[in-house]
């Protein structure tokens, strides 16, 4: 077992006709994620790589084949229009890709996603990978994992990448990895996935990436403190960054005195996390604590 | 994107909120007519994206319609933060009785649109905010149904007791927020929402904010950028589809991904050095990106040294190093360039790379150190 996903995950793709959902969904086959539906309205009836068949509705994907997850890599303007699609359907997990979805979108989309008890991960996240059952949901690059023991949660992607690579470069594998996303409303936050990380039994350790912006780190910290009885490292990206500017991440903007690197490294002290100053002190901090 | 406070004027106007006449000068002449016909004594407010236009003299008193023309004269082509003033808001020094603030922010917890009203407006709302929170009155709304009639009408009660007062305020809040949702805006704000000695409710100031994302299919909203307002290579950058902030130091920063991008520019500030900028590329490359990025930075005459951080993903390394060869082939890049690359397609990258006597490091904190040093002999 691991978290979110394992080696019972039916993996539908929203927009897998698309660009950028057929080359995802070819990496996924390829890592070997059971790819059993796609779903492209009006290509209802194809087939993707002669293997995976392709269907006009999600309703009709998960009847025809019981697919328990769906990834959307739809433009941005009918992106959250999937997700309720997806909820809708009765999917359990929900991983959106896009990146640009307007957030009056999201705000109208979570209440639903809610009521039906659906976990949404993302928008505008990297998704997520187990490298031990070999199921990647997203775009993380499989080649960079390595199957083992630390679970990673992280709001960004390629520095993700950057701390996983070291990870595994030293030895050191990851249960599970999970991209939350980098937009103001996202479905599934830091306490969600030190919660998931905690009743693992497959993950040991936790390394948590976050950025300037919002108070989600400042959150999870406290819930470390309370909850969570494994070892935590962390990161905080921005530390640098200028007041009141958005640093790509539309969730990354320091306003007033909310949001700021220095606050939210001081959670993390204060909840005993330990300290990553940068991406390559992970596998240090995680030695001395596992 | 930040609307200019005359461009959110005129949305909250259209919305149907009462507001003070007034109108926007590009010139002393203008700003000179429009007096004229506002008559008495105005106010002549600078239209630039930047706080503390009073205290940089951007915001005047007029007497009569000559001295807006000498006020307009003296605001216009002024420089405040950086930033020049090319239009002027001329609107009546009106008498006020009471200011308030209201203020409705698309707020990431509650995960919807937050009302923030306070009886306590006009002077500076964050310092209220952080020495008497009390005082402002937080009700998030629900997008499914919209602002209720009750609700509106409880945040117009925080800040008036004469019913007349109450209803004219439960209506512009409503007004508010159908602003808000139909300009995709992430801020909607009123500062002061004032009464007037004979009793009426308008809004004075306003200001809007609309989320980014909206504009790819809103380009009525699009055409309210002003790129005159922006830094000229950050406004060259989002035309370019690159995620750019410029920043004083001297180590130019091109990397794939706003983390990696945030953490590079971390680390270079780690190893002793100064960045120059945040600068995503994004994730899908292209060859022209890149070749767009380097000409921005090195536009830049403080920049002495340059770092590309490249983590392949979705982002080829090969179309990365493609581009850089491009680029040194359109240009002559006179500062050096330290290139950390790895991911995706790698081996091409190196090979394309070799070919033009480029190197490539794969370690991302070899790379900033040797950025930095390089900076700092050539600084």
């Amino acid at each position: 077992m691991s978290a979110f996903v394992d080696r019972n995950t039916r993996l539908l793709v929203q927009g897998i006709t698309g660009r950028e959902g057929s080359f995802h969904s070819r990496q996924m086959l390829e890592y070997g994620t059971a790819v059993v539906a796609g779903v492209t309205p009006g290509k209802g009836g194809q087939t993707f790589e002669g293997t995976v068949p392709v269907f006009n509705t999600v309703d009709e994907a998960v009847r025809a084949t019981g697919a328990n997850v769906s990834v959307i890599y739809v433009p941005p303007m009918a992106a959250a229009a999937a997700i309720v699609e997806a909820a809708d359907a009765g999917l359990p997990l929900v991983v959106c890709i896009t990146e640009g979805i307007p957030v009056m979108h999201m705000s109208r989309t979570m209440p639903f996603v809610r009521s039906r008890g659906v976990r949404l991960i993302g928008p505008n996240c990297p998704g997520l990978i187990a490298p031990g059952p070999r199921a990647k949901v997203g775009i993380i690059p499989g080649n960079i994992c390595s199957p083992g023991r630390v679970g990673v949660v992280s709001r960004s992607g390629t520095l993700t990448y950057e701390v996983v690579n070291h990870l595994t470069r030293a030895g050191i594998g990851q249960s599970t990895c999970v991209g939350i996303g980098g937009d103001p409303i996202i479905g599934t936050n830091f306490i969600d996935c030190l919660r998931a990380f905690q009743d693992d039994a497959d993950t040991a350790a936790i390394v948590m990436i976050g950025e300037i912006g919002g108070t989600d780190e400042q959150h999870a910290a406290a819930f470390v403190k309370e909850q969570i009885t494994k070892p935590v490292v962390g990161f905080i990206a921005g530390q640098t960054a200028p007041k009141g500017r958005r640093m790509g991440h539309a969730g990354a903007i320091i306003s007033g005195s909310s949001g700021t690197a220095e606050e939210k490294l001081a959670a993390f002290e204060v909840a005993g996390i330990g300290i990553m100053r940068r991406p390559a002190d992970v596998v240090g901090l995680l030695r001395s604590r596992m | 994107m930040n609307l200019h406070e005359y461009q959110a004027r005129a949305l909250l106007k259209a919305a149907g909120i009462p507001m003070f006449e007034g109108d926007v000068a590009s010139t002393p002449t203008e700003a000179e007519a429009i007096a004229r016909r506002i008559g008495g004594t105005v106010v002549i407010k600078a239209q630039v994206h930047a706080g503390g236009r009073g205290k940089a003299g951007g915001v005047k008193l007029a007497r009569n319609p000559a001295e807006a023309m000498d006020e307009a004269a003296q605001i216009l082509g002024m420089t405040i933060k950086g930033l020049t003033v090319h239009k002027v808001l001329v609107v009546p020094a009106a008498e006020i009785a009471t200011e308030s603030y209201v203020g409705l922010i698309m707020d990431r917890e509650a995960q919807c649109p937050v009302f923030m009203v306070s009886a306590a407006g006009g002077v500076d709302i964050e310092e209220v905010a952080a020495r008497t929170p009390e005082k402002i009155v937080r009700l998030p709304v629900d997008p499914t149904y919209g602002l209720f009639p009750h609700h509106a009408l409880r945040l117009a009660f925080v800040l008036y007791r004469d019913f007349t007062q109450v209803k004219a305020a439960a209506r512009i809040m409503e007004q508010l927020y159908a602003a808000f949702v139909n300009n995709g805006a992430s801020l909607a704000e009123i500062n002061p929402l004032v009464t007037t000695p004979d009793a009426r409710v308008l809004a004075l100031d306003a200001k809007i904010v609309i989320d980014d994302n909206e504009l790819f299919w809103r380009p009525d909203l699009g055409v309210l950028r002003d790129d005159s307002a922006e830094e000229p290579s950050e406004a060259a950058a989002r035309r370019a589809n690159l995620s750019f902030i410029k920043l004083d130091g001297n180590v130019g920063c091109v990397v794939n991904g706003a983390g990696l991008a945030m953490a590079t520019m971390d680390l270079v500030k780690y190893y002793g050095g100064e960045p120059a900028n945040f600068l995503d590329i994004g994730g899908s490359s292209s060859p022209e990106k890149v070749i767009n990025a380097l000409k921005i930075i090195t536009a830049d005459p403080h920049v002495k040294a340059i770092l590309f951080n490249i983590f392949g993903g979705i982002t080829r390394t090969d179309d990365v190093a493609n581009g850089i060869v491009a680029a040194t082939r359109q240009f002559k890049v006179d500062v050096p360039i330290v290139i950390r690359l790895t991911g995706t397609n790698e081996v091409e990258a190196l090979r394309i790379l070799e070919g033009v006597g480029m190197r490539a490091l794969s370690d991302m904190d070899q790379a900033v150190e040797q950025v930095v040093q390089l900076a700092r002999n050539a600084a």
